[in-house]
C-alpha cells in the first residue's frame, strides 16, 4: 500500500499512520483512517481512545509526530486550523468554541479577512440567511451567543463551518447536549448536507444515534484502530464489544426493592436563577431510602438551581428541604455534606473536581477534615496513597499515576473520579446530575450499575438527567419538570415516553393548579 | 467672577486629563487582548523623562513626544515577552515594571531636573478662540490634547467596528476560540501589550512636555493608577474612559483652583480624592451582577498556551 489509495475520486479524507503523542501517552498510534465524499461517518472509541486527538489533527489544531494527510488526494500539511479551513476542513468541537460576548455574525466572520477593514455586516447577514435555509439552520444573526440555548449554538459551529466553505465537517459529540428534539434536527441537517456531497465524521458514545445515522464506522481502542466497518455489517452490541473488547450488557438487571424511609423531603422550594428570575417555583417531592427519583427536563427549566439548592450552594427563597426529617433549608454545605449527601455535579471540571490538583487529592476533597485521612491538622498521606490506589483500581480509572493532575484526565476517567470520591463516603442521599453525559458505554454501564448498587445499599437516588432513556432505565418514579414546575410524576416502570415528552414539553399532569390556564401560558 | 472660575475648572480638567486619557486608552486596548499591564506608572514616567530629554536635546519637542511614545513601547515590550511568551504572572511582571520604570526614570533625568525646554503651547484658533466662555473651554490647548481628544472616538469606532478590533476583543475573550478560528492570539497581544506601551509614553510626554513642562522625579504622581483604576470604571469602552479621565481632571483642578479663591479644603483632602474616587469605582463595579452584565474581558490575566487542558 504505497501509492495513496486518496488517488480513488470519491475519497474524500484519508488519514495515514497518524502518531501523536502527549506526555505518558500515545493518544493516536499509526492511526490510518479514511472518508469518502458524501457519507456520514462516525468515530466510536472509549473515553481517552484518542478520537478527539485524531480529529483534531485533521483540523489542523494538533500537529502529528508522525503520519501523513491527504484531502481529496491531495497531501497537505496543516500547521493551523486556518490552513484546515482553507483545505476545505470544518470542526465542531466538543466544547464550542464561540465568544459568548460577541453575536452570531460576529463569530461567524471571526478570523476571516473578509470584510477587511471596516465591519459592513450586510453581506455576511445575507450569506448567514441563506445557509440557514439551505440547510435547515434556523438562527437570529445578530444574537448574542450567550443568549442561545446549546442546540442554537451548535447551529452556530455549524454555520461557521459551511460558510467557508467546508467540505468536510467534523462534529465532536455533537448530540451530548442536545435534547431529543434538537437530535432530530440535527440529524435531518446532517443528512442534507451529506446528500449535498458534504463528508461528515462525527464522534459519539450513542450508539442507537450512530446506528440510525452513520454510513460507516471507525472504531478505536487506545489510540489504535480497530476496524472501519459498514454499518449494515454491524449492530449495537458488536459496536460495544468492539469498543470495549468485551461484550457489554445494555438491560442493566434493577432489582425490585420496596422503598424505605424518607431520606429527602422537598416542599413548595422557590428559587431564583443566576439573572434573578424565577428558577424553581413551587417544587415538592419526596425521596426515599431504596429509591431512585428521576428528574426529566429539557436543560434551563431549574434543574441546575435544584440540585444547588439541594447542596446548600442556592439560597433559597421560600419553602423548604428537609433531610431524614431535619430542616436544612438553611444549612451550610459543609453541614450537608457532613449529613451524607453526595452529588455528582454538571459541570465535572468547573465544580466536581480541581483542574491542577492530582487525582489523589481530588479523592480526599471531602474527607480530608476527618480521620484516618488527617491526624489532628496534618494529613497522614501514606494513607492517602493507599486509599487513592484502592479507589483508582475499584473504579478503573486509568492514568499514568495517582498524581496525575485531574485536567488531564479524559472525560470518563474525570467522572469515574467524582463518583469514586462521592460515593467513597457512604451517602445517605445523592444528586447525580448528567452523571453518564459523554461517557462511553463501558463507563456508561458502570456509572449505572453503581448508582443501582448505592439504591440497594440504602441510599436515595435523585437523578437529574436530559437522557431519557436513561431516566426511564433507572429511575423508580419519575418527575417531569418544566419552567421550575413538576408536571407529573410517573412510575419508572412502563412508563410512556410520549406521555413524558408531552410534560418536557410544558403539559401539567399533575393535577394540581389550573391545567388549561398553564398550557396556555407553557404555549405562549 | 463666577464664570471665570468655571471656565477655569473646566479648561484644567480637560488639560489634566488629557495625560490620563492616553494611558487609560493605551491600557483599554492592551486588557481587551487579555493582558494587565500594571506598569503603566512605570511607563508613563519613562515617557515623560525620555520625551523631555530628547526635547531638551533636539530643540523639538514633535522629536520628544515620539521618543516618549517608543520608551513606552519598548518597555511594555519587556512585559510582552514576560507574560505573553514566558506565561509569567501578569500582575508581578507588571508591578515590576512600574517599580523599574520609576528607578530607570529617575536615573535618566537626574542632569534634567528644573531644566528649561521645549514645550507644546496651546494654539490659537483665530475667531474660535477669541469666543467669550467657550473660546477658553474648548479652542485653547495644545495640539496633544486635542489628539487625545479625537483619541476617543477612534479608539472606539475601532473596538467596536472594524476587524482587527473584533479579533481584538475575541483574543480577550475566549482565547482558544481565537486561536481555532485562525487569529494568532500571541501576536495580538504583543501589537496591543505594545500600544498601550506607545500610549502610556505619549501620556507620560503630554506631561512633560505640555501640561507641567519639564522634569521632576516621579513626575506622573500616580496617574499610571488612576489611568488602570479608570480603565475599570469605564467597563473597558474608550468614552467612558474619557468621562472618567475628566472627572479625575476636574478635581485636580479644583485643588489648585480652590485655593485661590479663598476657599480653605486641606489640600491632603483634595490629594486624596481621586483616589477615594478610584476605590469606590472599584467597589461598585466589581458587583457580582455589574461584572455579568459589563464584566472584564474574560481571559484578562490568564496565560494562554495552546492545547493546554
Ligand atoms: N492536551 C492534552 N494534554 C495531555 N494529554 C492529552 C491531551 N489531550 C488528550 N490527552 C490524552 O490523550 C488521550 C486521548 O484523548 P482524547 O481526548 O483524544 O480522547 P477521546 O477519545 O476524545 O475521549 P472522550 O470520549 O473522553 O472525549 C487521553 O489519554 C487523554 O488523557
Ligand atoms: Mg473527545
Amino acid at each position: 500500500m504505497n501509492t495513496p489509495t486518496a488517488r480513488q475520486p470519491d475519497i474524500a479524507v484519508e488519514m495515514r499512520d497518524i502518531v501523536k503523542r502527549f506526555p505518558g501517552v500515545v493518544a493516536n498510534d499509526h492511526v490510518t483512517f479514511i472518508a469518502l465524499r458524501g457519507e456520514i461517518h462516525a468515530l466510536l472509541g472509549e473515553n481517552g481512545a484518542g478520537k478527539s486527538t485524531l480529529m483534531n489533527v485533521l483540523s489542523g489544531l494538533y500537529t502529528p509526530e508522525e503520519g501523513e494527510i491527504f484531502i481529496n488526494g491531495e497531501k497537505v500539511v496543516f500547521h493551523s486550523p486556518r490552513d484546515a479551513i482553507a483545505a476545505g476542513v470544518g470542526m465542531v468541537h466538543q466544547h464550542f468554541r464561540l465568544v459568548p460576548t460577541l453575536t452570531v455574525i460576529e463569530n461567524v466572520i471571526l478570523g476571516l479577512d473578509d470584510p477587511k477593514f471596516r465591519l459592513k455586516l450586510e453581506g455576511a447577514r445575507a450569506k448567514i440567511q441563506s445557509l440557514s435555509e439551505q440547510y435547515g439552520l434556523k438562527i437570529d444573526p445578530d444574537a448574542f451567543i450567550w443568549q442561545l440555548s446549546v442546540g442554537e449554538q451548535q447551529r452556530v459551529e455549524i454555520i461557521k463551518a459551511l460558510y467557508r466553505g467546508a467540505q468536510i465537517l467534523i462534529l465532536d459529540e455533537p448530540t451530548a447536549v442536545l435534547t431529543p428534539q434538537e437530535t432530530e434536527e440535527l440529524f435531518r441537517t446532517l443528512r442534507s448536507m451529506a446528500e449535498k456531497g458534504h463528508t461528515i465524521i462525527f464522534i459519539s458514545h450513542k450508539l442507537d444515534e450512530v446506528m440510525a445515522i452513520a454510513d460507516r464506522v471507525t472504531v478505536l481502542r487506545q489510540g489504535k484502530v480497530v476496524a472501519t466497518v459498514a454499518i449494515d455489517e454491524v449492530n449495537k452490541e458488536k459496536l460495544a464489544e468492539m469498543m470495549v473488547g468485551r461484550p457489554v450488557i445494555f438491560r442493566i438487571e434493577k432489582p425490585e426493592i420496596e422503598p424505605g424511609e424518607e431520606v429527602l423531603r422537598v416542599e413548595d422550594l422557590h428559587v431564583r436563577n443566576d439573572k434573578g428570575l424565577p428558577a424553581l417555583q413551587g417544587v415538592s417531592f419526596v425521596v426515599r431510602e431504596h429509591e431512585i427519583v428521576g428528574v426529566a427536563g429539557v436543560s434551563g427549566n431549574g434543574q441546575t438551581e435544584l440540585a444547588e439548592a439541594l447542596y446548600g450552594l442556592r439560597p433559597v427563597e421560600k419553602g423548604r428541604i428537609f433531610l431524614y426529617g431535619r430542616d436544612i433549608t438553611q444549612a451550610s454545605t459543609r453541614d450537608i455534606i457532613r449529613e451524607g449527601v453526595a452529588q455528582i455535579p454538571e459541570d465535572r471540571h468547573r465544580e466536581g473536581s480541581v483542574g491542577n490538583m492530582g487525582i489523589s487529592e481530588n479523592l480526599i476533597m471531602k474527607h480530608y477534615r476527618r480521620s484516618p485521612v488527617s491526624r489532628g491538622p496534618l494529613i497522614d498521606w501514606g494513607y492517602v496513597r493507599d486509599f487513592a490506589r484502592k479507589l483508582v483500581k475499584r473504579f478503573n480509572i486509568a492514568a499514568p499515576s495517582i498524581h496525575t493532575k485531574a485536567r488531564l484526565l479524559s472525560g470518563g476517567n474525570l467522572q469515574k473520579l467524582i463518583l469514586a470520591r462521592e460515593l467513597s463516603s457512604e451517602p445517605g442521599l445523592i444528586i447525580a446530575m448528567h452523571p453518564t453525559q459523554g461517557l462511553d458505554v463501558g463507563a456508561t454501564e458502570s456509572v449505572r450499575k453503581q448508582l443501582l448498587e448505592e439504591r440497594e445499599k440504602g441510599a436515595g437516588i435523585l437523578l437529574i438527567s436530559e437522557d431519557l432513556d436513561e431516566v426511564m432505565q433507572l429511575s423508580d418514579r419519575i418527575l417531569v419538570i418544566y419552567e421550575g414546575q413538576i408536571m407529573g410524576e410517573t412510575p419508572g416502570e412502563g412508563a410512556d415516553r410520549n406521555e413524558i415528552g408531552l410534560m418536557m414539553a410544558g403539559e401539567n399532569r399533575s393535577g394540581t393548579g389550573d391545567t388549561s390556564l398553564q398550557r396556555n401560558t407553557s404555549n405562549a | 467672577m463666577e464664570t471665570a472660575f468655571i471656565i477655569t475648572i473646566l479648561a484644567t480638567a480637560i488639560q489634566a486629563g488629557a495625560p490620563v486619557i492616553y494611558a487609560a486608552v493605551g491600557e483599554i486596548f492592551a486588557e481587551r487582548s487579555g493582558i494587565l499591564n500594571l506598569g503603566v506608572e512605570g511607563m508613563m514616567l519613562v515617557g515623560a523623562v525620555s520625551g523631555f530629554i530628547v526635547a531638551v536635546n533636539t530643540g523639538n519637542p514633535w522629536a520628544g513626544v515620539i521618543a516618549a511614545m517608543l520608551a513606552g513601547g519598548l518597555l511594555s515590550l519587556i512585559h510582552a515577552f514576560l507574560t505573553i511568551t514566558l506565561h509569567a504572572d501578569q500582575v508581578v511582571s507588571g508591578l515590576a515594571l512600574t517599580i523599574f520604570g520609576a528607578g530607570l526614570s529617575s536615573f535618566l533625568g537626574q542632569n534634567y531636573v528644573g531644566v528649561q525646554g521645549p514645550q507644546f503651547n496651546p494654539i490659537h484658533i483665530p475667531v474660535l478662540s477669541d469666543l467669550p466662555i467657550l473660546g477658553p473651554i474648548l479652542f485653547d490647548y495644545d495640539i496633544l490634547v486635542y489628539l487625545s481628544v479625537l483619541l476617543i472616538p477612534l479608539s472606539a469606532y475601532f473596538i467596536h467596528h472594524t476587524r482587527p478590533g473584533l479579533h481584538l476583543r475575541a483574543v480577550g475573550e475566549d482565547p482558544a476560540t481565537a486561536d481555532v478560528m485562525g487569529i494568532n492570539v500571541a501576536r495580538t497581544r504583543y501589537i496591543y501589550t505594545f500600544v498601550g506601551g506607545v500610549l502610556a509614553g505619549l501620556g507620560g510626554a503630554t506631561l512633560s512636555l505640555a501640561y507641567t513642562p519639564g522634569w521632576t522625579e516621579g513626575l506622573s504622581g500616580g496617574r499610571g493608577w488612576i489611568a488602570i483604576a479608570l480603565v475599570i470604571f469605564a467597563f473597558w469602552e474608550p468614552w467612558r474612559a474619557m468621562v472618567g479621565a475628566y472627572l479625575f481632571g476636574g478635581v485636580q483642578a479644583l485643588q489648585f483652583n480652590l485655593q485661590t479663591i479663598g476657599i480653605t479644603i486641606p489640600t491632603y483632602f483634595l490629594n486624596m480624592l481621586p483616589y477615594l474616587f478610584t476605590i469606590l469605582v472599584l467597589v461598585f463595579a466589581t458587583g457580582e451582577r455589574m461584572k455579568r452584565h459589563l464584566g472584564a474581558p474574560a481571559a484578562l490575566g490568564i496565560p494562554y498556551i495552546r492545547g493546554e487542558r
